[in-house]
């Protein structure tokens, strides 16, 4: 048998841990080392050459962050290798998250639900990431471990810029935390088609006593809409909300979208927040 | 490294991050498996990673070692030998088929009965650039069908 190397990755080093200990000794090691879990973002950029990064660190021998469990205390923990098709499966995510199953749903294909997974979403950090909003309207905190310990991040400091989290170098994310939501939840996306694109805006919302509300891909991070919930919350008219979520979001035109249609579509999304939770 | 194809183990040397695809066409010359985008949109080179469809133009082979693999030539091959590929041709579902073997491996793993909304959504990764989506929604509808009547006799 003939051995080929392409050339795109002929310099590039993968790393493969024993066990998240080991995992976590390694990113202490190596500031360049990229966490690599399902591959469905990562290599897009590796064929096409668009990534700088030469060495990365496998995260799939780590089975323990497979798993979805739920604490006595309610908290839904959802381990960061859990794929969108684990979500969509699960009896646990039916019932305390049901607006992930809803995202889970419309992410990709089913090849990619099969190895995307929710702690890449959130690393990764696009403001188009489909359950970004869901971890936002739902309050999560995110588990970043580290060789040093544990931190617990609040998913609303977490997105720092385009792509820019609150991960340092030498951490992993390794559970999301979700706790328990009384009310309402509502997710929608808007794209192209109903499977296989990206986001144009995305969106959830919980409607309970207290009112949340989150967009996807209307700024560089996705976000939470705190001048909408509060106009919301008062019981303004719609059109207070909206005049306060176009003051909050920083829509763009790019190739899949413009900001005016975008602006728009998010005002229509917050409406039928509104009256589908009711 | 080894890789578990369609039953058959394969002793391949590859760098951890080859591509699966790269892998299967170049270095075990199983060139069913197609290229089409590169990128996770297309499904042309679909493959089954333990019964589940995934691309293959996505998957660091590293990931594949000691899973099983199935491609087209692990369904019924070049003879056509698997009621889906039976169906795809009397239904006249490929054109130019390109996209056939992935749509043939993700069709592979629709449950028997199932409905044209299921098959739609099981089918939802795979592009047909001659846009028969029609006739491969049939083509799969009846085949399923047939094994659903199979099996309740």
């Amino acid at each position: 048998m003939t051995t080929w190397t392409s050339p795109a990755i002929s310099s590039m080093r993968l790393e493969r841990p024993r066990s998240l200990a080991h995992a976590l000794d390694l990113l202490e090691a190596d500031r360049g080392l990229t966490p690599m879990a399902g591959c469905t973002d990562l290599y897009v950029g590796i064929h096409f050459g668009s990534l700088k990064q030469r060495r990365f660190l496998d995260l799939q021998p780590l089975a323990s962050l497979r798993k979805i469990q739920k604490r006595p205390d309610g908290t839904l923990v959802l381990g960061a290798l859990v794929t969108y098709s684990q979500c969509l499966d699960s009896p646990l995510v039916a019932r305390a998250l049901p607006m992930l199953a809803s995202a889970a749903k419309e992410i990709g294909g089913v090849q990619i639900r099969n190895r995307g997974t929710l702690g890449g979403n959130l690393g990764n950090a696009s403001p188009a990431g489909d359950t970004l909003p869901v971890f936002l309207a739902a309050d999560a905190t995110v588990v970043l471990a580290s060789a040093r310990g544990v931190r617990r991040v609040p998913i609303s400091q977490f997105f720092l810029g385009y792509r820019k989290t609150a991960r340092r170098h030498n951490e992993l994310i390794t559970e999301i935390e979700v706790p328990p939501i009384a009310g309402k939840q509502w997710f929608r996306k808007v794209g192209t088609r109903a499977a296989n694109a990206i986001s144009k805006v995305v969106a959830a919302g919980v409607r309970g006593e207290g009112i949340t509300f989150a967009l996807g891909a209307v700024a560089p991070v996705a976000m939470r809409a705190y001048a909408a919930e509060c106009a919301l919350g008062s019981a303004l008219p719609l059109s207070e909300a909206h005049r306060a979520l176009r003051s909050e979001i920083t829509p763009i035109d790019d190739l899949r979208s413009t900001a005016a249609y975008r602006a728009r579509t998010a005002c229509a999304l917050l409406t039928q927040f509104w009256s589908e939770t009711r | 490294m080894k890789l578990r194809i369609n039953g058959t183990t394969f002793r391949v040397e590859a760098h951890p991050l080859e591509r699966l695809l790269d892998v299967l066409r170049i270095q075990c010359k199983l060139t069913g498996t197609k290229e089409g985008c590169g990128e996770g949109e297309c499904g042309a080179c679909t493959v089954l990673l333990d019964g589940e469809p995934v691309n293959a133009c996505l998957v660091p082979v590293a990931h594949a070692e000691g899973r099983s693999i199935t491609t087209i030539e692990g369904l019924g091959g070049t003879e056509g030998s698997h009621p889906l590929q039976r169906s795809f041709v009397e239904q006249g579902a490929a054109q130019c088929g390109f996209c056939t073997p992935g749509m043939l491996i993700s069709a592979s793993v629709i449950p028997a009965g199932a409905r044209r909304e299921e098959i739609r959504c099981a089918l939802a990764g795979n592009l047909c650039r001659c846009t028969g989506y029609s006739a491969v929604y049939r083509a799969v509808e009846l085949a399923r069908a047939k094994r659903a009547r199979r099996r309740a006799r």
